[in-house]
């Protein structure tokens, strides 16, 4: 389980977390959500995160995707402690380094599917003709060559999905965040999902930390990561990519 | 950016329509009430100084009475002619003098009837008010000495009673006195009280006071100031004389009046000018209650929009750009409204002043102002739900249903 982590400790980590805390509150009324987690996370690895709600996984996906800082403990992205960090400043890493499938897709409402891709760009200042070319560009690579006019309402819920992991990937980021990419849909259009995900990991390169309750879709990982009460219960490499039966809930292997 | 910026906020507009022609209508009032007030108080005023710069060289009018003010009315005892001639010939600096009588009367030509002003004078009313026939002539010496029955009528009696037709020559009636024509005057518009001074007719006066009001009184002397001379002199001058004329010890008040009517008439503008602020003030405050509208509606779409804020924010939308987004939507709007307040406003202006009957003045200052106005009521109104929505908690707004 750490073993490959444990070789690289002296190199550079892409994500390292390390004794993170995160407490909401303060007093009698403190919830502590997260209690001291140590995680690596390497260039090109496709991580799946697990754990019944409350475990900490989203407060986690949170902190490593640069939206939250942590009470206590040090984050660092490419070397960069997140901590501290202005809001701002984090801002910029989102803006250049990070991708994010929301869960529940949340697209922007009757705005067409090219516009929400081509959102991260606008804000990257990328000029207005190279903006609609990487959004097409975008939206083939996901399979949704000719719905580029149709708003979210005119699309089923897997091509929302989809529009969500173009527009995610449209900036080419070092990390994709993907919270519950699934969630909301049929084992068929979560395959095609996960292959798209699976794809994109292998083919280009970007690094995934997918959150799932699926046992089914952690499976296509190569490492899964399981929360409980604010901690790492787990932390291992998945043995067989895409054998959806290959999945342990023991934890250890 | 600021172009995207912009186009995004029209977007924004156009997904609510009606909301945003609702959000406005405060800042459309408001500017539209600020510039037709001004406007209509600018031509006002522009009349009011085009009566004045009309009303002839330094006009002094000498009443019976005490000066106004509190205190009982003793009994006025009116003027004759002769006070006028007295002041003629005494007082060195008037230029001219013309005793006045007139009194509201219908006047009558064929089945044609209109309620007139007629008034009892000689020639020298003509220069006292600075007034010219527009054709035919001014009384004779012998018809002013009789008592002729002649008149002279103003722009006005000649379209209620002749309408097209040449009233030279022709006979109206005045009650009893059947009178000819003998003289049209120049239109002249109306006066600084807003009077229609064209609406009048002018008899000789001892044709007034014979076959009008039957006895020999003059109700008004008009003294007209010869150019240069001091009018406060002439007034002083006419006072020392009329209680000369009129016996009255130095412990007795003045039982007559002698106005400067050029003070009057400046008292007027300054009153015109003042209720102009007066008015705009209140209309600007119409702008101050657009704005809180403006406010109002921004807070709602920031809340309804919290999911969308989220998205940006998380996206790697900075706070400023969150703001400027907000901020701009919301100057977009007001400043929308302003441009719709101008064209009402304009409208309205032309129209009023058809219907008030004063001057159209286009105002271009105002109309600046009142648009930088408007735009400046987005800035400061749309600045805290702008503020709110760039300072939102992306994790927040993205879970915000």
């Amino acid at each position: 389980m750490n073993m490959i982590a444990f070789s690289q400790m002296d190199n550079q980590h892409l994500i390292e977390l390390q004794g993170v805390t995160k407490v909401y509150g303060t007093g009698q009324a403190a919830m502590h959500a997260l209690r001291g987690i140590d995680l690596h996370i390497e260039e090109g690895d496709f991580v799946a995160v697990m754990g019944p709600s409350g475990s900490g996984k989203s407060t986690c996906m949170n902190i490593l995707g640069c939206l939250d800082t942590p009470t206590a403990g040090t984050y660092k992205f490419k070397g960069i402690e997140v901590g501290k960090l202005t809001r701002n400043q984090r801002t910029r890493l989102r803006r250049f380094y990070l991708g994010f499938v929301f869960q529940g897709y949340n697209l922007l409402n009757r705005t067409s599917a090219l516009e929400n891709v081509e959102l991260p760009l606008i804000y990257r200042g990328v000029p207005s003709g190279v903006r609609r070319v990487r959004a097409v560009q975008s939206l083939d690579m996901v399979g949704l060559k000719g719905w580029e006019s149709h708003t979210p309402g005119e699309l089923s819920g897997g091509q929302q999905q989809r529009v969500a992991i173009a527009r995610a990937i449209v900036t080419e980021p070092a990390v994709l965040f993907a919270d519950e990419p699934t969630g909301n849909l049929d084992m068929a259009r979560s395959r095609e999902i996960m292959d798209l995900l699976t794809g994109l990991n292998r083919d280009r390169g970007i690094t995934i930390v997918m959150v799932t309750h699926e046992p089914d879709m952690a499976a296509y990982a190569k490492s899964i990561v399981r929360f409980l009460d604010g901690l790492v219960e787990s932390d291992r490499r998945n043995g067989g990519q895409h054998n959806a039966m290959e999945h342990d809930s023991t934890g250890l292997a | 950016m600021l172009w995207n910026t912009i186009l995004l906020a029209l977007r924004e507009i156009k997904r609510n329509v009606m909301r945003s022609i609702l959000t406005i209508l405060g800042i459309v009032i408001g500017v539209g009430a600020v510039i037709t007030m001004v406007t209509i108080g600018g031509g006002a005023t522009v009349q009011v100084r085009q009566q004045i710069a009309s009303m002839g060289s330094n006009l002094l009018m000498v009443s019976p009475g005490k000066r106004l003010g509190p205190g009982q009315s003793s009994g006025n005892i009116p003027f004759k002619q002769a006070d006028a001639e007295a002041i003629e010939r005494e007082v060195s600096s008037v230029a001219a003098v013309a005793p006045v009588s007139s009194k509201s009367i219908q006047a009558v030509f064929g089945n044609q009837n209109w309620s007139t002003q007629v008034t009892g004078s000689d020639n020298k009313y003509f220069t006292v008010t600075n007034r010219s026939i527009r054709s035919g002539r001014q009384f004779g010496g012998s018809e002013l000495r009789a008592g002729a029955a002649v008149c002279i009528v103003g722009e006005t009696v000649r379209k209620k009673l002749f309408g097209g037709q040449d009233p030279l020559g022709e006979k109206i009636r005045l009650q009893k006195l059947s009178c000819e024509v003998i003289g049209l005057l120049e239109g002249k518009g109306q006066s600084t009280m807003g009077m229609d001074q064209d609406d009048i007719v002018v008899i000789p006066l001892s044709t007034y006071q014979r076959r009008i009001s039957g006895n020999q009184d003059v109700a008004i002397i008009q003294v007209s100031v010869r150019d240069g001379a001091p009018t406060d002199k002439a007034q002083r001058d006419i006072q020392l004389l009329m209680r000369e004329r009129r016996h009255l010890s130095p412990s007795d008040d003045d039982n007559f009046n002698v106005m400067d009517m050029k003070e009057i008439a400046k008292m007027l503008t300054g009153t015109t000018q003042l209720l102009t602020a007066l008015l705009s003030a209140v209309a600007a405050v119409s702008l101050l209650v657009g704005g809180i509208g403006i406010m109002n509606i921004m807070l709602v779409s920031v809340t309804e929009r919290t999911r969308e804020i989220g998205i940006r924010l998380a996206i790697g939308a900075l706070e400023r750009e969150v703001l400027m987004q907000f901020l701009v939507e919301a100057v977009v709007l007001s400043s929308f409204g302003g441009l719709i307040g101008i064209v009402l406003a304009l409208t309205t202006s032309i129209w009023l002043a058809g219907v008030l009957r004063v001057p159209f003045v286009f105002n271009a200052s105002i109309v600046i102002i009142a648009f930088l106005f408007s735009a400046a009521v987005g800035v400061i109104f749309g600045y805290f739900p702008a503020l709110k929505a760039a300072r939102l908690d992306p994790i927040e707004a993205l879970r915000h249903e």
